[in-house]
């Protein structure tokens, strides 16, 4: 148990990776653009691949009337994820710690998990919308305004995962440092469940 | 007569000799399937990228070009002594002050040698230096930035031809002056000009981090022509050796009078010696009036400043800092090469080439083997100094360059080749044409002390037959060679602009990773910069109106302005916002009486339009920037002088 109880602390600790590197990224390559534009995304903000990036986005964008990409104030996601990702991370320490001392039991381990999954299935679905308004809530006056075949106005909504291909814009957006620590850390916390459940049937047979 | 009669039959016989060679070289030339192997060897596929720049002077154009080697495209013309329509180089109000000089706003320059700086003897592709012929001045063109950032006039010189060569850690730049005048200047006869003119041979300091130039000193040589120069370099490092001619001090019909002494000199300068005399307060400030042109990469603005004083140093007073070499005949190149140990002179009327040795010299010097003097400076003994000759190597040497390998390489003007030869034999290796007329030629790296010897290209005078005509002017032409086997191959003919006088290249990985993309808006400090659509103005100061302009994809702000009046002075200061990289915006107004205006992204530049009738003119973006590039265009109103039309401006509503 002592053994998974460390893994689960490690596994809750690599979350606060998130507070140093990009959660996700954004990258738009193009043939007028041989370095791609891009952007990371962090949990408390998003800030341009390279310095000039995202001015360089927004000036695009302005042709198809697409918003300007959000600063840190502008959405309260920026303020609420690191005080979840804070929180989560401690919690899980905290639970680590409790197992440490046979205070909790591996259950818990598998709790923290399932809540963490909870909170991440909610934050891609809060973030799949946003990327779907950006993409699709055009200024009416759009200089440049692109219909899909069928007559409906096109959306640029990116990729919430993958690849796409947005007029001339080869657009890819995978998780970036952050989420895989993210990942793997949530990863440890199962293997830590797995390893404490192991345990714990070896002790009582 | 005769004598005309005597060299032209020894002209003759010697080219007899020459085309026999000629024949042999020719015959051995690769040609069907091996010649297209020559044709992949420039190629450069699209979007991949050279391996060396290449810097061209542009002689009459006053200007530098830089080209990609080994594919011989032109990618850039960088303005430095002309103005340039292209850019507003010289017509704004920003860059206008790089043109001033003590005879006032000079517009136009004989650009010559350029030189790259060096750190310990090697090329460090921080700065080029190149020299204006003209109106004697040198410029510091910044590899950053590949803009012109510094000028500096030189006084008391006349034809600032043997110049702008730098010293193997930068610490001078040379400006020697070709032609000998009064100094300080002053009204007196011509035929006075034996013993009476002087020439300035200026040592321009290079601050270690800045670049900064300034005159440290001038050694006020006898009145002779300085025509080429050249830094010693590893056990030569601390002398600079000139070439002269004219030792006859003839001031009329030189071609004759000029070309009397058997040999004239290369004037060997001992500068550390007398940059400690310097240093320890020798020499005398003498009065002077010259231009200091520094143009600030945060305020986008040159300022000129006048000196009023320059140092002076009589080589009397520094026994032991000068020495003459006799040089048969007229020489015009002054080579060094990459061990310091060969002083080239490359005698244009002589049959061979002269070659120095500078360990020779330093004993005929140490010894006191002296042959005479010339006012007060010592002359050394050919015989004592001489290293060796290349025997009739070729006709009208004019100048040498070297692989670092042992190797050197010739330019003979009049029989219109490159000849290789091999330094300590003295024996001639291969000889290749050119065509025609070959002045200068370069090799990358090939004037530091480790050149980066692939390449060879030569600068020719005269291009008849290598390209489609275009009417009576054509452009100049050099031809690449590869030089990496025993024999040179030529591998391209390309055109150069302007009279491209010498070059200077390196391999481009030294400078292509620090070219910078864009200059930032937040560093910048123009004075009447408008870093947002917010800071836009218009402002009426008397007669004086200034509008502060911003240009983003696709328009000004503001687009429509009012208030102006016929004779007011309006100055378009145009703010580019963009930070993207190769995204300028242009700047024209209807009936400019100078030039448009290309602004980078990040940077300032101000156009001045005075209004001469009443109306509302057009003004519009220059480059074609974005899909609406046609609609980047606004409207300025231009009311009658008595008029009183109130200053008003608007974007994106009409003006209330
Ligand atoms: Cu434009």
């Amino acid at each position: 148990m002592k053994k998974a109880s460390i893994i689960m602390i490690i596994g809750s600790l690599l979350l606060l990776g998130l507070f140093k590197f990009p959660l996700w990224n954004i990258m738009l390559g193009a043939p007028q653009y041989p370095d791609p534009l891009g952007m990371n995304i962090y949990i408390d903000g998003i800030k341009g691949f390279s310095e000039f990036d995202l001015q360089n986005i927004d000036g695009l964008n302005h042709y198809i009337g697409m918003k300007t990409i959000p600063k840190a104030n502008e959405m309260w996601e920026f303020s609420l994820f690191p005080k979840v990702i804070f929180g989560m991370a401690m919690l899980g320490v905290i639970i680590g710690l409790l197992g440490y001392f046979n205070k909790v039991s591996y259950k818990y381990f598998l709790g923290w998990f399932l809540l963490m999954s909870v909170l991440g299935v909610l934050g891609m679905y809060d973030f799949n919308n946003w990327l779907t308004d950006y993409g699709g809530n055009l200024d009416p006056h759009a200089i440049i305004k692109v219909t899909n075949p069928d007559g409906t106005p096109m959306s640029y909504k990116p990729p919430l995962i993958g690849f796409k291909k947005l007029l001339n814009f080869d657009v890819t957006s995978l998780p970036h440092t952050g989420g895989y620590l993210m990942f793997i850390g949530m990863s440890l916390t199962i293997v830590a469940f797995w390893l404490g459940r192991k345990t714990s049937l070896t002790t009582k047979t | 007569m005769k004598n005309i009669l005597k060299s032209t039959l020894a002209i003759l016989g010697v080219l007899v000799t020459f085309s026999s060679c000629n024949n042999s070289s020719n015959s051995g030339q690769k040609s069907g399937a091996l010649a297209s192997n020559v044709a992949e060897r420039v190629y450069v596929a699209p979007g991949e990228y050279d391996s060396h720049y290449a810097f061209l002077s542009g002689g009459y154009s006053g200007n530098l070009t830089v080209y990609g080697l080994p594919s011989g495209r032109m990618f850039k013309e960088i303005p430095v002594f002309s103005q340039f329509p292209t850019s507003g180089y010289g017509y704004s109000e920003e860059t206008k002050p790089m043109l001033n000089t003590s005879h006032g706003f000079i517009p136009w320059g004989d650009a010559h040698h350029p030189d790259i700086s060096q750190t310990k003897g090697e090329i460090d592709g921080r700065f080029i230096f190149i020299n204006e012929n003209n109106t004697p001045r040198i410029a510091k063109i910044d590899l950053k930035t590949f803009e012109t950032t510094e000028i500096i006039e030189v006084p008391n010189s006349a034809g600032n031809h043997s110049s702008s060569f730098v010293t193997e850690n930068t610490e001078y730049v040379v400006a020697g002056t070709r032609f000998s005048v009064p100094i300080p200047q002053r009204d007196m006869p011509i035929k006075e000009y034996k013993g009476n003119f002087k020439g300035a041979l200026s040592f321009i300091s290079v601050a270690p981090e800045t670049g900064e130039m300034d005159i440290k000193f001038q050694v006020l040589m006898p009145g002779f022509n300085y025509d080429l120069s050249h830094p010693g370099r590893g056990k030569s490092h601390g002398w600079f050796f000139f070439t002269t001619y004219n030792t006859e001090e003839a001031s009329t019909l030189l071609e004759v009078n000029a070309s009397q002494n058997d040999k004239d000199f290369i004037a060997a300068i001992n500068w550390k010696k007398i940059e400690e005399y310097v240093n320890n307060g020798g020499g005398t400030m003498m009065p002077a009036n010259y231009a200091h042109n520094v143009y600030d990469e945060s305020t986008h603005t040159a300022t000129s400043t006048m000196k009023k004083e320059v140092r002076v140093v009589n080589p009397s007073e520094v026994p032991g800092a000068v020495y003459f070499l006799p040089t048969p005949k007229s020489p015009h190149g002054c080579d060094v090469d990459p061990s310091g140990e060969y002083i080239v002179g490359n005698g244009k009327l002589s049959a061979n080439l002269t070659v120095h040795s500078f360990t020779k010299m330093l004993d005929a010097i140490e010894n006191k083997k002296f042959a005479g003097e010339a006012y007060g400076i010592p002359i050394l003994n050919f015989e004592d100094v001489l290293a060796g000759v290349v025997e009739q190597p070729g006709l009208g040497p004019l100048h040498t360059e070297f692989d670092g390998k042992g190797n050197a390489y010739t330019t003979f003007f009049i029989s219109s080749e490159v000849v290789k030869w091999k330094l300590g034999t003295w024996e001639v290796i291969d000889r290749k044409p050119t065509y025609y007329s070959v002045g200068h030629l370069t090799i990358p790296g090939g004037n530091s002390g480790k050149p980066q010897g692939k390449y060879m290209f030569a600068m020719n005078k005269i291009t008849k037959d290598r390209y489609l005509p275009t009417g009576p002017e054509m452009e100049h032409s050099a031809q690449l060679y590869d030089i990496s086997g025993d024999k040179m191959e030529l591998l391209l003919d390309f055109p150069t602009h302007g009279e491209p006088h010498y070059a200077a290249a390196m391999e481009a990985s030294l400078i292509k990773e620090r070219s910078q993309k864009i200059y930032k808006l937040a560093d910048n400090k123009h004075p009447y910069a408008a870093k947002s659509d917010a800071d836009t103005k218009v402002v009426r100061k008397g007669k004086d109106v200034h509008i502060y302009l911003t240009t983003i994809r696709s328009h000004f702000s503001p687009d429509n302005i009012e208030g102006v009046k016929v004779g007011d002075k309006v100055y378009f200061h145009v703010t580019n916002l963009e930070q993207d990289f190769d995204v300028p915006h242009g700047f024209a107004v209807i009936g400019q009486n100078n030039s448009e205006l290309l602004v980078m992204p990040g940077q300032t530049k101000t156009s001045v339009w005075e209004p001469k009738q009443v109306g509302v003119w057009p003004f519009y973006c220059t480059d074609f920037c974005s899909a609406l590039h046609q609609e980047m265009q606004g409207y300025i109103r231009v009311s009658a002088a008595n008029s009183d039309t109130p200053i008003k401006w608007s974007l994106g509503e009409d003006i209330e």
